[in-house]
């Protein structure tokens, strides 16, 4: 951790302008305030509900657009204006959907060998050939000559995932971003596909950011993890600090409502799944709450959480949350029961 | 040991055998028995479904996992008769059970009979609310329709306080009823769904892949409230879905579809902690854990298989980590174990041995 | 995807249409010329208008002229504008459309302004007034003419086209290799508008031909090209109709409408291929399942 980071988000904001249909137009604040730092031969994990601004963070990332404040850092330069040739070359982007990141009309070949072709014109065909089979092999798509003059839809999705993964990889990027890369993969692959990134990130030394709705294979996969809520970072470390002890109550809800397999047989169905019935739902971006954005669901929530957004606090070890229950000293807590039973139990409060 | 006693034993042992509780066979609510189902091409017809028998229970939850291909969707189309050409049910029975009245084969039942038996009998939770709701009608008004068209004598009134009644099971507030749905946020509209689902008291409701569509918290809300429901009222329930981790938690028991195929069926605490079938194994094992300790996972070689070009033997031996050579020419049978039944070959050789 | 719109019964009946068509307005006049030795124009002063016959099988006009002769140099003429039309029109519409729709913004809201322009346009009197502006305009004039007021519509569905195609990730996927906006428009957008762009030049085609009908009909096209407008304009003018002189108007009608049929069953073809639901619901893919249901119900029936 004591390298600079090779690409940084600080304070990134992203506010999109939303036109009505009758001339009437609402900001969506998408992301506010998110920084994240990725290292070489690290991978973080970006782990949030739909809505919660994890795609748009990667998409700034990958310079999609420009964020509406804060700046994007590769190598510690600030980088604005038009996305260049340099920075695709240094950062790549995987997209969630497989069926729709390949032209159905090309060939597999076609990819790899136009982006080794912009990125070395002076590549002979021979050597540009040569390079795609490696570069298929390197993905686990072997024999690589096999694959080459394939449509797209005469592979499965896994294939498909990997000749994305190694189209990136042909420009030889030092990040990659991961957008829900095997959220659409059949179950029974996504492993493979997650220790095919762990080997890029082991081996080649990439920088990855894995952005995933799922905890467990985020766990399985990173090694710091952050959470999104409704746009705003609310908890980041080390993977099991945060998943085995969360320090904000978004985090602890998130991960008490995975599915866990584990709790088949230890605990009853009833008692698995009484109290989660009113869980609440993540917030209109449009406007969203004031202070902390989670309040209006959180069953700690203070008179302080509904007026003023919480600060960053370190709770150690490279672990934070921004939490004003830190700040209150209240945090033990979080830990003492379940987030169903702590609503439960306020409800019971408000109505007494 | 009394004859009593003897026969007390058989049958439980019988019903072992089938890999099913009791409760499923003494009073089934569904008996599906034998179902193929076909895609009929140009040049024939392509085996989707092949030889699936199941039995439900009244009130049981029943999860049924699979992967893209696995049949599991032309499964749910042919159960619920909701398919279309070219997909065609070429064998099997589909026998429901309405409470205290003799079973009626759903197979050779034309539309009208079929739509008599929707809603009131048996019912459907697509996996995309938007598809299940009419996007220019108001909720209230969709309510209205399918319980003033399956209940010829209900007035207004008497629609317009059971729709309340019903969005209230759900927990939407009465007022939503007067809301379009593009109006409402992912996981209230499949919850409207749901409760659209029940609007009239159906023993049966089947869902294809309820919460694929919602994230993880919201998923929990509707599930729990589905389970809630279901002890209330007493309707069985079949879920479908690729998601074999939430089944696990959700579901009575659990079937596991492969090439077309249930290659095994059981509770679900056996299939989480001695599966059977090396597809289950692996697919359980396709789930990273939340807390236990990480080790490095590997999920299933390969991809699944076209139905168009099966793999001979048992479809899964290409994939298969503990496949012999037998594998490739035999078709497993369906070998009964004490609390689920798999179709594998090494399970005979084991009993053999 | 070729092999399978062959396949189609609308889209072979419509191929052949206009292949004969076209073939008949390569070919044709030579054939009339040196194998059945006829002029289009010549007098023929010993038949006017005289009905089929085995001297002149589609019989003649008022002025002795024969009408198969006629009818074969007007597919020339009229698949000429057609084809030089659509060309024109398909080639605008491509330039406009999807320039406005891939680069979106200033260049969009400029483009899709001429667009809108075009549209908005009252193209019938605009085309009077350039014609007879231009005065002598010839089957060429009149082609361009049609070409560029016509190409508006076409426009605005490409750009509709075009925007949701340049939005997929495949575009983004590229774009990020640092491929550039002219390749990726030509080699990763346009493919996906290939079918578009063909059922598009058939309509300019079918929409040129009568287009210059119309134009003919009301007495603007050149006096000395045969064309199927100008044929039915000449019967028009002699009052052909009121004689029954319907040899002489009904097969240019008649071609035009075959042709235009013709475009219309390939567009529809094209149509199902493109739109997987249109398929699924075939009369044919049903009435093959239901052969099955009742081979297996018999089946069944014999056993029991």
């Amino acid at each position: 951790m004591s390298t600079a980071p090779v690409l940084s988000a600080v304070d990134v904001t992203k506010h999109f302008v939303v036109r009505g249909a009758v001339g009437d137009s609402a900001v969506v604040r998408a992301v506010e305030n998110a920084s994240v730092d990725l290292h070489a031969g690290r991978i973080v994990a970006v782990v949030g509900e739909s809505g919660s601004g994890k795609t748009t963070l990667a998409r700034m990332l990958a310079r999609f657009y420009d964020p509406t404040a804060g700046e994007i850092r590769l190598d510690g330069v600030s980088v604005s204006g038009r996305p260049t040739r340099a920075y695709h070359q240094d950062v790549q982007l995987i997209f969630q959907d497989p069926f729709g990141s390949l032209n159905p009309v090309h060939r597999v070949r076609h990819n790899l060998d136009r982006a080794l072709r912009i990125h070395d014109r002076r590549m002979s065909a021979a050597e540009r050939r040569r390079r795609a089979v490696e570069l298929l092999e390197r993905v686990s798509l072997t024999p690589g000559e096999d694959f080459l003059d394939k449509f797209p839809h005469e592979l499965s999705g896994g294939q498909r995932q990997r000749v994305v993964i190694a189209r990136a990889l042909a420009v030889g990027p030092k990040v990659l971003l991961g957008d829900e890369p095997i959220s659409m993969l059949d179950v029974s692959i996504r492993l493979e596909m997650l220790n095919l990134l762990d080997r890029l990130r082991r081996e080649d030394g990439l920088a990855l950011l894995y952005i995933t709705h799922d905890i467990a294979s985020a766990r399985y996969v990173c090694d710091d993890v952050i959470v999104m809520y409704a746009g705003e970072m609310v908890e980041g470390g080390p993977k099991d600090e945060v998943i085995a002890r969360p320090a904000h109550p978004y985090t602890k809800l998130l991960v008490e409502s995975s599915p866990d397999p584990d709790r088949v047989g230890t605990v009853s169905r009833d008692e698995l799944f009484d109290d989660a019935e009113a869980l609440g739902e993540p917030p209109s971006l449009i406007e969203p709450p004031e202070g902390c954005r989670f309040h209006p669901r959180c069953p700690f929530a203070m008179e302080r959480c509904r007026s003023e957004a919480p600060p960053r606090t370190d709770v150690g070890g490279g672990h934070w949350a921004r939490c004003w229950l830190h700040q209150e000293g209240r945090a033990h807590e979080i830990g003492e029961s379940t987030f169903a039973a702590a609503l439960t139990r306020r409800d019971e409060q408000v109505r007494a | 040991m009394t004859a009593d006693t003897r026969a007390d034993a058989d049958r439980l042992v019988a019903a072992a055998r089938a890999g099913q509780d009791e409760q499923a066979q003494a009073d089934p609510v569904l008996d599906v028995r034998d179902l193929t189902v076909s895609y009929i091409g140009p040049d024939g017809g392509t085996v989707a479904c092949r030889d699936v028998s199941f039995q439900l229970g009244r009130g049981e939850v029943l999860g049924i996992a699979g992967e893209s291909g696995s049949g599991k969707s032309t499964l749910i189309t042919a159960l619920t008769r909701l398919q279309r050409p070219p997909a065609t049910t070429t064998a099997g029975s589909i026998v429901f059970h309405p409470a205290g009245r003799p079973g009626i084969d759903l197979v050779p039942l034309g539309a009208r009979a079929l739509r008599k038996l929707r809603w009131t009998s048996m019912s459907i939770v697509l996996q995309s609310a938007m598809d299940a709701l009419n996007p220019v009608m108001r909720l209230g008004d969709q309510f209205a329709d399918v319980l003033r068209t399956h209940n010829r004598g209900m007035d207004r009134a008497a629609a317009r306080t059971r729709t309340t009644e019903l969005l209230g099971m759900v927990g939407i507030s009465a007022d939503r009823a007067r809301s379009f749905p593009h109006e409402m946020s992912g996981g209230m509209r499949q919850r409207a769904t749901i409760a659209l689902a029940l609007a009239c008291s159906p023993q049966l409701v089947v869902m294809d892949e309820p919460t694929t569509a919602v994230d993880v918290v919201m998923q929990r809300q509707i599930l729990a409230q589905v389970l809630r429901l279901r002890r209330e009222l007493g309707f069985a329930v079949i879920i479908v879905t690729h998601d074999l981790s939430l089944l696990l938690e959700v579901a009575d028991r659990i079937a596991i579809m492969y090439a077309g195929r249930i290659v095994e069926i059981g509770s679900a605490r056996a299939l989480y902690r001695s599966p059977a079938h090396p597809y289950t194994r692996g697919l359980r094992d396709s789930f990273p854990p939340l807390h236990a300790p990480l080790t490095t996972l590997h999920g299933i070689p390969g991809t699944p298989p076209d139905l168009r070009r099966l793999p001979s033997g048992c479809p899964f031996h290409p994939r298969c980590p503990v496949a012999v050579d037998a594998c490739s020419t035999t078709p497993p049978p369906l070998v009964s174990l004490p609390e689920q039944a798999a179709e594998c070959l090494l399970l005979t050789n084991e009993e053999a041995s | 995807m070729p092999s399978s719109l062959w396949s189609n019964p609308k889209v072979r009946f419509g191929l052949v249409v206009v292949a004969f068509f076209t073939l008949l307005a390569v070919l044709g006049p030579w054939l009339t010329a040196s194998v059945l030795g006829l002029d289009p124009r010549a007098n023929d002063i010993s038949a006017i208008a005289s009905p089929p016959s085995a001297e002149h099988w589609l019989g003649t006009t008022q002025f002795g002229q024969d009408v198969l002769a006629q009818l074969v140099a007007g597919a020339r003429g009229s698949m000429f504008v057609g084809v030089l039309a659509a060309l024109i029109g398909t080639a605008l519409a491509i330039v406009f459309g999807v320039t406005a729709g891939y680069f979106g913004g200033t260049v969009d809201n400029v483009l899709n302004f001429v667009t809108n322009l075009f549209m908005v346009m009252p193209v019938l009197p605009l085309i009077f007034i350039v014609s007879g502006y231009l005065r002598g305009t010839g089957l060429w004039m009149i082609a361009v003419i049609i070409g560029v007021f016509g190409w508006a519509g076409g426009a605005r569905t490409l750009r509709a086209q075009t925007l949701s195609v340049r939005n997929r990730d495949f575009v983004l996927g590229m774009r990020m290799l640092g491929e550039s906006h002219p390749r990726l428009i030509a080699v990763e957008v346009l493919p996906h508008l290939v079918g578009w762009i063909a059922s598009m030049f058939l309509g300019a085609l079918i929409g040129g031909i009568l287009a210059e009908a119309g134009l003919a009909f009301l007495g603007i096209s050149d006096s000395g090209a045969i064309s199927w407008g100008s044929m039915i304009q000449a019967a028009q003018s002699q009052s052909a109709v009121l004689r029954g002189l319907w040899w002489w108007f009904v097969p240019p009608g008649l071609c035009i409408a075959l042709i235009g049929t013709a475009a219309a069953m390939i567009n529809f073809g094209v149509d199902e291929l493109a739109n997987p639901k249109l398929r699924a619901g075939t009369r044919r893919v049903v009435r093959r399942t239901r052969r099955v249901e009742r081979a297996v119900a018999a089946a069944e029936g014999g056993a029991a």
